[in-house]
């Protein structure tokens, strides 16, 4: 490998950006996909997408011979605003599930480690914990606080940034009063139906632990399924 | 995957950049392809220098000293080769893995 090369794919890494190195196993030469950079002319663009979603390297067979796919993606990480009874049973899923999880709320009654034995918890405003630690496009934000005050700015950064899943708690009457904040702040409308809201699948959900579960569903959902195209 | 088996993945590709960068000759090694039950999943490094110190797995420690020796060719050569293994064969289980699968490594210079 070209030692220029391995150093823009630690790079990558470090700055948390998807990349794809392509080697041709038959003349060993190496070339890296950024994800950023778009690669939709791209000769092998169907199998990198499917890579770029599934994280998994492997060899593939083209015209050209085979190919060996090194992936990195980030690891998929969780950012849950609001420490409630619904993200003490959603943090242990999603954890198992492999997400990087964070809870943030800057109410102290319910952020305690007391509460929160093993996630990293931030006992702080979203503002504060966010503009330390940026969303990105492999983080998930789930908002279950029912306070517009802490709710809707880390909601308005995942919209703005491209999470890949954004859910929101609260009824159709108070997502729609939410919109309407939203719209009123300048959000661009486009981006509200990616907002999953009421949270999580449809499955009936009734206790803290089983909306935990609809919303794990979601989340999973949208880190391994293709993206509806936007209408 | 994981997050722990991305940096695992990370570290490796770091240290072969810390290595390169301090003056050291280095190759990389990478499982490209498993069959039954491989001990490592596809997309595992293992970075060697011409010394023969490595670090990272491509094996679980059944094959890494075949692949090192080969490595310190492959930076010798300047030339990349690709590797077979059956896990489960006699060697493998002398030294103590037999878990039944084979993995192909890719093992290339960084120059």
């Amino acid at each position: 490998m070209d030692f220029s090369l391995l150093e823009l794919l630690n790079r990558e890494r470090a700055a948390r950006r998807a990349a794809i190195l392509v080697t041709r196993l038959d003349d060993s030469s190496q070339r890296l996909v950024r994800k950023e950079d778009g690669y939709a002319s791209d000769p092998l663009a169907e199998e990198l997408e499917k890579r770029f979603r599934s994280g998994k390297s492997g060899t593939i067979e083209t015209e050209e011979g085979n190919v060996f796919l090194t992936v990195s993606v980030p690891a998929p990480r969780l950012v849950i605003i609001g420490a409630v009874h619904i993200t003490q049973a959603l943090v242990p899923m999603a954890e198992i599930a492999g997400l990087d999880v964070t809870v943030i709320d800057p109410r102290t009654a319910f952020a305690t480690e007391d509460r929160f034995p093993s996630s990293s918890l931030k006992a702080d405003w979203p503002e504060e914990v966010l503009n330390e630690t940026p969303l990105d496009a492999y983080t998930a934000v789930a908002a279950v606080t029912h306070d517009p005050k802490i709710d809707d700015f880390p909601l308005i950064e995942a919209l703005k940034t491209g999470c890949f899943y954004v859910g929101a708690l609260g009824s159709r009457k108070t997502h729609a009063k939410r919109l309407e904040r939203f719209e009123a702040a300048g959000v661009d409308p486009a981006l509200f139906d990616r907002i999953d809201a009421p949270i999580g699948l449809d499955i009936g959900a009734a206790s803290p632990e089983e909306i935990a579960v609809a919303v794990l569903g979601s989340i999973i959902t949208a880190l391994r399924k293709a993206p509806e195209l936007s209408p | 995957m994981t997050a722990t088996e991305i940096q695992q993945v990370a570290d490796v590709l770091h240290t072969a950049e810390t290595w390169s960068k301090s003056g050291r000759q280095v190759a990389l090694a990478t499982v490209i392809e498993t069959w039954g039950s491989a001990p490592r999943p596809v997309g595992s490094h293992l970075v060697i220098d011409a010394d023969g110190n490595f670090e990272g797995s491509v094996s679980g420690g059944c094959v890494e000293g075949a692949v090192v020796t080969e490595a310190v060719d492959v930076i010798e050569t300047g030339q990349p080769t690709t590797l077979e293994f059956g896990v489960a064969d006699e060697t493998a289980w002398r030294v103590g893995l037999s878990c039944g699968g084979r993995i192909r490594v890719y093992v290339e210079p960084v120059s």
